[in-house]
C-alpha cells in the first residue's frame, strides 16, 4: 500500500472497525485468539497454537482464524486465549495447554459448551470501546 | 441441540473453593435441573476472578451479573430470580458504591480493580497488523495533533492531564516537553526509554509486545509538538519479542505514511530509530542511556545540563519511559481532562505494575493511582498463597523501599510512596511473606546494585560495596550493633554524594527495612538468630522426639546423609555434616523437623 492521506486513513480505519468489530452478530466468523507475549510462549503459547492449527484441520473447521494477541496481564495463567464467536459470550481460558486447547476446539467452538475449570474473567473493562470519542 | 441462553460462572479458585463455591457450584446444577431450566443454562466452573476478598464469586453471563459473597442457599434464589424470571438478585451485586473513583469515568459500572489505559490494547489486537491497532482508534491522536493542534495546544493537554513520567522520578511530563520545545535549535530529539530493568519487572516489555504502535504515535505527537524529526528506542537487546515487534511496526507505520517524510501529507516528517542495549542497568538512567545511544559508554553525566536542552549528542531531548508513552496517544485523542478524572490528587492516570512474589495470581496490573496497596495484593492479586501471612511488598526494585502490614491501606501514588520512604519506581510490586527474611532481601537487592554500579563515582562504587559487606557479615551471623549506625551513615552519604540515581537510591532498600524491621535486624546481630528462618549460617534444622516415627523418609531424602536412625527409631541430624538445604523439613509428613 502506497502512503495515506489523511482521509484515506479515516476511511481505513473505519473498514477495519468494522471487520473487528467482534461482537457483530452478522459476523460469523470464530477467533481464536492466542496471547503470544514472552509470558505466554514461555508457558508454552507456541505448543498451544499448533494444537489449535493441527486440530481444526482434523475437524475441518474453515471459519476459524487464529490470530496472536500480547499480553493480557493474566501471567499466573497463561497461556491465556480468547474465543470469540456468535451465539457465545467471549471467552477467556487460562492455563490452555494443547489437550486443553483441542477440548476448546471440540467442547466450545463446535458444541457450544463452555470448558470447565478453565474460564476466566477479563481484567478490566475496554476504554476504547466503552468511552468512545470525545 | 439447543444452544444455551445463559452461562452460571461459579468461581474455582483457592479462596473462593475453601468457602464452598464447590457446593454452590452443586447446587446451581441441581437448581437448574429442579426448576427447568438445565438445557439453557450451563454451569461453568472458573479459574480465579481475582477478587478472593469477596468470594464466592458467581457471574452470569450473558448479562455480566456479579455476585458476591454467595452462598450456597442462594443458589435457588439465583435460579429462579436471575435465569427464570430474569431479574438480577440485587441483594447479591456487588456493592457498585464501592468503586465510585473508577466509576465517575464517563459513570461506568465497575467491578473490576482494574483501569487499563496503558494497556488498554494488550491482549486486544494483534500487534503484528497496524490495521488492528487503527480499528481501535489507533493513530486518531496523530491525526488531531497534526491538523487540528498546534504544538501548544499539545503542552496544554499534557499539563491539564497531569501525566508525570513513569520511569520512577514523576517529573510532570509537559514540563520536559516544553523546556525542549522552548529551546532554539534546528536538531532536536525524541528518545523512549525502554531499559527496563528492575528485578520482577516486565510492564515496558508487555506494552511494546502487545502495542507497539502506541509507542511510535505517541513519539511521532511529541516530535511534532517539540520541534523534533527524528527519535530513538533504546531498548534491551534482551527483548527479542518486543524489539521484532517494534520492527514489524516501524515497517508498516512507514509503508501507511504515519512515519517517515510528509507524514498523512501534512508536511510533517518524523522517524524512529531502535538502539539496542546490551543490558546494563545503569543505562536507564536518561543521561547514561544517552551515552550509550551516542555509542560511548553507559556512564551518566552531571545534571544540569538537562537532556531537555541538552541530550543525545548534545541536542535537545524528550526522553519519556515506555510507559508514560503509552498514555500520550489517548490524552491527545480524548483530552487531557478525561485523563485527569482518572486517578488522585497529584497523581492522574492509572500505574501499571508487575505484581510478583509470594503472590496468587501474579501478572500485570494496571490501576488507577490512589488505589489501595490491600486491593492491589488482595482483591486483585488474590492474597498470599499456601495461607502464609503477608509481610511486606517491596516497590520500586533495587532503588525502592518496602510497605509493611501496617500501611496496607495507603493509596499507591506518588506522593503517599516516599513518605513511606519508598518510591514509585518503574511499577514492579514483589509481594514477601512471613518466610521471607528483610536483611537478606535488602543483600539481595544491593548485591544488585553493586554489580550494576558503573564505577564512575566513589559514593555509589565504594559505599555500596562497603554497605555489601556490613550486610554479608550480618547474615553470616558476625553482625555488631555498630553496623546499624555505620549502615545508616554510610547510606545517607551515598544518597546525598552519589552522581546518578543509581547511587543515590541504592541504599533505599537498606534503610527502608532498617526502619521497618529493626527487630530482625537487631535479632540477627544480637541473637545470631534469623526469625524467618532463611539465613542458613543462623538456622539449624533438628527432629522432635516425640513426633518422628521413624519412618526414614528424611533419611532417604538427604543429599549428603546428614541424617541417621534405624527404621522406627527417632532418627538424628548431624549437624556437621548437614548443608541445611531445608529437604528434610520439606518432606517430613508429621512436621517432626523443626528450624531453629
Amino acid at each position: 500500500m502506497a502512503k495515506m492521506t489523511l482521509e484515506e486513513l479515516r476511511k481505513l480505519r473505519e473498514e477495519q472497525k468494522e471487520s473487528l468489530s467482534r461482537r457483530s452478530t452478522e459476523n460469523k466468523d470464530i477467533q481464536i485468539i492466542v496471547g503470544m507475549g514472552t509470558c505466554g510462549i514461555a508457558a508454552g503459547a507456541k505448543e498451544t497454537l499448533n494444537a489449535f492449527i493441527e486440530e481444526l484441520e482434523e475437524q475441518d473447521l474453515k471459519t476459524v482464524r487464529v490470530t496472536q494477541t500480547g499480553c493480557m496481564g493474566l501471567c499466573y495463567v497463561e497461556p491465556t486465549v480468547e474465543v470469540v464467536m456468535p451465539d457465545m459470550p467471549d471467552v477467556i481460558y487460562g492455563n490452555v495447554d494443547p489437550e486443553i486447547a483441542r477440548k476448546i476446539i471440540r467442547k466450545h467452538i463446535l458444541n457450544k459448551t463452555m470448558v470447565n475449570d478453565h474460564v476466566f474473567d477479563r481484567p478490566a473493562a475496554d476504554i476504547v470501546e466503552e468511552g468512545g470519542d470525545q | 441441540m439447543a444452544a444455551f441462553t445463559n452461562f452460571i460462572l461459579v468461581c474455582g479458585g483457592t479462596g473462593c473453593e475453601a468457602a464452598k463455591a464447590d457446593q454452590i457450584f452443586k447446587n446451581l446444577i441441581h437448581e437448574c435441573e429442579h426448576q427447568g431450566v438445565k438445557d439453557k443454562v450451563q454451569v461453568v466452573k472458573t479459574g480465579c476472578f481475582g477478587f478472593c476478598e469477596q468470594g464466592p464469586i458467581v457471574k452470569v453471563l450473558p448479562e455480566e451479573a456479579f455476585y458476591v459473597q454467595v452462598t450456597p442457599e442462594d443458589a435457588k434464589e439465583i435460579v429462579s430470580e436471575h435465569i427464570v424470571k430474569g431479574r438480577e438478585v440485587s441483594r447479591l451485586l456487588y456493592d457498585k458504591s464501592e468503586s465510585k473513583k473508577r466509576a465517575q469515568i464517563d459513570e461506568m459500572d465497575f467491578y473490576q480493580k482494574q483501569f487499563r489505559v496503558v494497556l488498554r490494547n494488550c491482549g486486544v489486537i494483534d500487534p503484528e497488523q497496524i490495521n488492528e491497532y487503527l480499528a481501535r482508534d489507533g493513530y486518531v491522536g496523530l491525526e488531531k495533533a497534526l491538523f487540528d493542534m498546534k504544538p501548544d495546544d499539545i503542552i496544554e493537554e499534557l499539563k491539564t492531564s497531569g501525566l508525570r513520567g513513569r520511569g520512577g522520578a514523576g517529573f510532570p511530563t509537559w514540563m520536559k516537553w516544553n523546556f525542549t520545545k522552548k529551546v532554539e535549535d534546528d536538531q532536536k530529539y525524541v528518545v523512549c526509554n525502554a531499559d527496563e530493568g528492575d528485578p520482577g519487572a516486565y510492564m515496558d516489555r508487555s506494552t511494546l509486545e502487545g502495542d507497539p504502535h502506541s509507542i511510535l504515535e505517541a513519539m511521532t505527537i511529541a516530535g511534532y509538538t517539540v520541534g523534533a524529526n527524528y527519535g530513538y528506542i533504546y531498548i534491551r537487546a534482551e527483548y527479542p519479542l518486543a524489539i521484532r515487534r517494534l520492527k514489524i511496526a516501524m515497517d508498516q507505520a512507514r509503508e501507511y505514511g504515519v512515519l517517515g517524510d510528509n507524514i498523512l501529507g501534512s508536511g510533517f516528517n518524523f522517524d524512529i530509530e531502535i538502539r539496542l542495549g546490551a543490558g546494563a542497568f545503569v543505562c536507564g538512567e536518561e543521561t547514561a542511556l544517552l551515552r550509550s545511544i551516542e555509542g560511548e559508554r553507559g556512564m551518566p553525566t552531571p545534571r544540569p545540563p538537562f537532556p531537555a536542552t541538552k541530550g543525545v549528542f548534545d541536542q535537545p531531548t524528550v526522553i519519556n519511559n515506555v510507559e508514560t508513552w503509552a498514555n500520550v496517544p489517548i490524552i491527545v485523542m480524548k483530552g487531557g481532562e478525561w485523563f485527569s478524572k482518572i486517578g488522585s490528587e497529584d497523581s492522574k492516570g492509572t500505574k501499571v505494575f508487575a505484581l510478583t512474589g509470594k503472590i496468587r495470581n501474579s501478572g500485570l496490573v494496571e490501576v488507577p493511582m490512589g488505589t489501595t496497596l490491600r486491593e492491589i495484593v488482595f482483591d486483585i492479586g488474590g492474597g498470599i498463597p499456601d495461607g502464609k501471612e503477608f509481610k511486606a511488598v517491596q516497590t520500586g526494585g533495587p532503588s525502592g523501599g518496602v510497605i509493611t502490614k501496617d500501611y496496607l491501606d495507603t493509596p499507591i501514588d506518588y506522593v503517599h510512596l516516599q513518605e513511606l520512604g519508598s518510591i514509585m519506581g518503574s511499577g514492579g510490586m514483589i509481594v514477601m511473606d512471613e518466610d521471607d527474611c528483610m536483611v537478606d532481601v535488602s543483600k539481595f537487592y544491593l548485591g544488585f546494585t553493586v554489580d550494576e554500579s558503573c564505577g564512575k563515582c566513589a559514593p555509589c562504587r565504594v559505599g555500596g560495596r562497603t554497605l555489601y559487606n556490613i550486610l554479608d557479615r550480618i547474615t553470616q551471623g558476625e553482625g555488631e550493633m555498630e553496623d546499624l549506625d555505620k549502615i545508616k551513615s554510610i547510606g545517607h552519604a551515598m544518597q546525598k554524594a552519589s552522581l546518578c540515581g543509581l547511587g543515590q537510591t541504592a541504599p533505599n532498600p537498606i534503610l527502608s527495612t532498617m526502619h521497618y524491621f529493626e527487630d530482625e535486624y537487631k535479632a540477627h546481630i544480637k541473637d545470631k538468630r534469623c526469625p524467618s528462618g532463611h539465613c542458613k549460617n543462623l538456622i539449624s534444622y533438628h527432629i522432635l522426639a516425640d513426633k518422628c516415627i521413624g519412618c526414614g523418609l528424611c533419611a532417604r531424602k538427604c543429599p549428603v546423609n546428614a541424617i541417621n536412625g534405624e527404621i522406627r527409631q527417632l532418627h538424628s541430624i548431624d549437624q556437621d555434616i548437614c548443608i541445611k538445604c531445608g529437604e528434610c523439613y520439606n518432606v517430613c509428613k508429621f512436621d517432626a523437623v523443626y528450624v531453629r
